[in-house]
């Protein structure tokens, strides 16, 4: 017998590596899809009792290759009166066991197919879960809150555009890939951000998003290990969800990073991101995950908050900004210089987003600009910037924490600094 | 992100099928060619797996306000606000960003003759701050 957590975790190993081989052999990437979400089933009912195969990877081929024939016969039986098609003669079954090499391109090719530039990126995340994680649709439309029907469609539609857009199952040509992996890259952070945003509790599956997201980037990681942003992107994740025990107080409250108790912090994960981008930092071009990871080391050397390098801070996000200019960067350079210079230069940094409609309209800089504000000693304003983001905010949590600095301001209490300190 | 898309209309009767009541100024032609485009924008966006939820909203004359003012409930027959417009249906829609919603809301046909409201839909995310 195999505890059912070690086979699911197989399972879901296996599964890009089985789809991406039927794909390549058999072409039509829903069918072989179902196919293989088929022999994945009958492995998870037939593997406990009889013991995982010899050649596991064979033996989910051979079955999902069977379903696929089935589907092909009887899909073929309605449309015979129309046309006349000659059955597939490519063999399904693979040998004793495939090459590694083989498996490496496929699931490869697999992720570049599901992250495709014609899926928004809602869709491109569902199939990357579907299709690369092996998570059955109920599975991903419960962390991603939306109804399985809802979800069984963006799938399904998913997977007709990528064929609607003819490509074909090989990898990307050479001078294409850098940007199609940015895709890639991007589509593993908006999954592990999915999951870091969800506070803990009753969000569960929702939350083991981020350890999905880490799962699939570090396959990618070993498939690429030279790639210094996919290196980056695995550091970033790692030091990132090292921090989860601690950004949340009781009732899921949010605790800001100059507030956790760094005690809690995971430091089997900080050392493993810090090792990653050591080496990555070492031997490849410099990007904006790496960049990103570099901050978020840079935060886990300090002990306590007041401890922080800030002037190494500030100089990251003078490069993070130079080669990712977003308005989400600027905010956060804004905070770095306010820490190194003073408030007053960090105002005057966040002064040309305030005319960018599209900022304006998110609470994060009216939380910054609040917080900036409060260091500056401008309590009124600074409450009045933090009720203006908590009236934007809409994440609960956030509200919350918004709403609760608006409100220790107008009680009087002091900054959060000084509270920490007592 | 997850949108609630409201639709307001002041119809001359509250004659189902679907949101696109009858408007005084709407030729039989109009009416029936913003039937079609509003029956092919919901079939997108269910193909799409936007769609979460939607439900039509019977004629405001059926509606029951209810208050309960020290442990005593009353209830009135008609509508809370006094409004010309009323709110007819809703749509709730999982999509990329409330730039996506604004688009989906313009093609609603009301969005034409009276108006359609977004409005983001509160979630548990909570970012570090």
């Amino acid at each position: 017998m195999t505890a059912p957590a070690e086979l699911e975790d197989l399972l879901r190993r296996l599964a890009p590596r089985v789809l991406g081989t039927l794909v390549r052999r058999r072409g039509d990437l829903d069918a072989c899809e179902d196919a293989v979400q088929e022999a994945l089933l009958a492995a998870a009912l037939q593997w406990p009792e009889a013991g995982i195969p010899d050649h596991p990877v064979s033996w989910l081929l051979t079955v999902a290759g069977r379903c696929l024939t089935d589907a092909w016969r009887s899909d073929a039986a309605r449309r015979r009166r129309e046309t006349a098609l000659a059955p597939p003669d490519e063999p399904v079954s693979p040998g004793p066991d495939e090459d590694s090499a083989v498996h490496r391109d496929d699931t490869l090719t697999l992720l570049f197919l599901c992250c495709h530039p014609a899926l928004p990126p809602s869709a491109q995340l569902a199939l990357t879960l579907r299709a690369v994680g092996g998570l059955s649709t109920r599975q991903i439309a419960r962390a991603l809150l939306v109804p399985d029907a809802t979800m069984s469609q963006r799938i399904s539609r998913a997977k007709q555009r990528v064929k609607a857009s003819g490509s074909e199952f090989r990898m990307p040509p050479e001078h294409e890939r850098d940007d199609r992996l940015r895709v890639v890259l991007h589509v593993f952070y908006l999954i592990f951000n999915e999951g870091y945003a969800a506070s803990s509790g009753p969000d569960l599956l929702r939350t083991e998003l981020t350890g999905e997201a880490i799962r699939l980037a570090r396959e990618l990681h070993r498939l690429l290990p030279g790639d210094g942003e996919v290196t980056g992107l695995l550091a970033l994740m790692l030091l990132t969800e090292a921090r989860r025990a601690a950004r949340t107080g009781p009732g899921g409250t949010l605790v800001p990073l100059a507030e956790q108790d760094r005690r809690l912090w995971d430091r089997e994960h900080i050392a493993e991101g810090t090792a990653l981008l050591t080496t990555a930092l070492s031997t490849a071009p410099i990007g904006p995950y790496q960049l990103q990871a570099a901050i978020a080391a840079v935060h886990s050397e300090a002990a306590c908050a007041d401890d922080t390098d800030w002037p190494q801070i500030l100089l990251l996000y003078r490069l993070l900004e130079g080669v990712w200019p977003n308005p989400v960067v600027t905010l956060n350079h804004a905070v770095a210089v306010a820490m190194v210079r003073g408030p007053r230069a960090g105002l005057d940094h966040l002064a040309g987003l305030e005319s960018d409609k599209a900022m304006a309209d998110r609470h994060r800089l009216h939380a910054v600009r609040a917080h900036l504000l409060e260091m500056a000693g401008e309590h009124d304003a600074a409450r009045a910037a933090y009720e203006l983001a908590a009236r934007r905010a809409t994440g609960i949590p956030e509200q919350r924490y918004l709403v609760a600095q608006a409100a220790r301001l107008s009680a009087g209490l002091g900054t959060a600094h000084a509270q920490r300190r007592r | 992100m997850k949108y609630l898309i409201l639709i307001y209309s002041n119809p001359r009767s509250w004659e189902h099928p679907m949101f696109l009541h009858q408007h005084d100024d709407l030729s039989p032609e109009e009416r029936e060619a913003a039937t079609k485009e509003l029956a092919a924008l919901l079939t997108e966006i269910a193909e799409s797996g936007e769609l979460v939820d939607s439900a039509a909203l019977a004629d405001p004359i059926n509606t029951r306000t209810v208050r309960v003012r020290d442990d005593a409930m009353t209830a009135t027959d008609g509508p809370f606000l006094e409004t010309k417009e009323h709110l007819a249906g809703y749509f709730v829609v999982d999509c990329d960003g409330i730039q996506r919603a604004t688009e989906l809301a313009a093609r609603f046909p009301d969005a034409r003759y009276s108006a359609v409201e977004v409005r983001p839909i509160m979630d548990m995310a909570g970012m570090e701050m």
